[in-house]
């Protein structure tokens, strides 16, 4: 299993800004350990819900960086609101993590 | 009624091969809304925008691409994406020269921004192509990024 996801999620204004630090290694299937080719491992889908809703959704590629950050923003949100992450990798282990949006400053 | 073997086995017969029929037929369609490999396999800008039919998207000046014109580690290289386009639904990245250009796809619906920030390993110095999907059509801009050291192989 994968290492938890951290989400941070602040308002600002009537806007939620969220950031998400994936843990994963993002193989691009290019690099070699020991003159053996290490094999492709990427995630490949995220979706992102608030209160339930999809909000944001990624298909991505194994050009992200290892140890994805993504930031993204929702209008309309209130404090308290919760967001859900999933990601899914090609190898199919997924991984959901949960947060609350934080009233900003 | 009397039922014979044979008709039982008859029976069984059709029911699997509707079953084989059901999931074959199924699965691509599932296959395609979930991750278009086409695209990501595509080894250029021009055959992945095909691939996702966005090779007719038009150059726009309301796309902002935020990345470091100079990034001494290709490994990861920070992109911020602001679309300006009214109805931007989509954003996708493609990085021109990398091996698979075609990064990925953000979608946005009920209130988000149509905004988002990633990290991407460039190979090369490099376009970073963006284009935004808004009202069914696509619009597109590129900014050039310098790299110093690459973020592939090694």
């Amino acid at each position: 299993m994968a290492d938890p996801m951290k989400i941070r999620a602040t308002l600002q204004g009537d806007v939620a800004d969220v950031r998400v630090l994936m843990a994963h290694p993002m193989e691009t299937g290019q690099r070699k350990q020991a003159g053996k080719a290490v094999p492709l491992h990427f995630i490949q889908s995220i979706t992102a819900q608030l209160n339930g809703k999809t909000v944001f959704s990624a298909d991505i590629s194994q050009a992200i960086s290892r140890n994805p950050v993504f930031a993204f923003k929702v209008k309309g949100a209130k404090a308290g609101d919760k967001i859900v992450i999933t990601w899914k990798d090609n190898n199919g282990e997924t991984r959901t993590d949960e947060t609350t949006v934080r009233a900003g400053l | 009624m009397q039922q014979t073997r044979r008709s039982v086995m008859k029976a069984g017969g059709a029911l699997g091969l509707l079953a084989v029929l059901g999931s074959t037929l199924l699965k691509p369609g599932r296959a395609l809304a979930a991750w278009n490999k086409g695209a990501f396999e595509a080894k250029s800008a021009i055959d992945a925008m095909k691939a996702l039919g966005m090779s007719n998207a038009e150059d726009s000046k309301d796309i902002v691409i935020r990345a470091p014109d100079i990034a001494e580690n290709g490994a990861v290289v920070p992109i911020d994406v602001t679309s300006n386009i009214p109805g931007t639904t989509s954003i996708s990245v493609f990085i021109e020269k990398n091996p698979f250009p075609y990064t990925g796809t953000f979608d946005f619906s009920q209130g988000a921004v149509p905004f988002v920030h990633l990290r991407a390993k460039l190979g090369e110095s490099t376009p970073v192509r963006v284009v935004a999907a808004a009202g069914g059509k696509y619009y597109t801009t590129a900014k050039e990024v310098k790299v110093t050291i690459g973020g592939c192989g090694g």
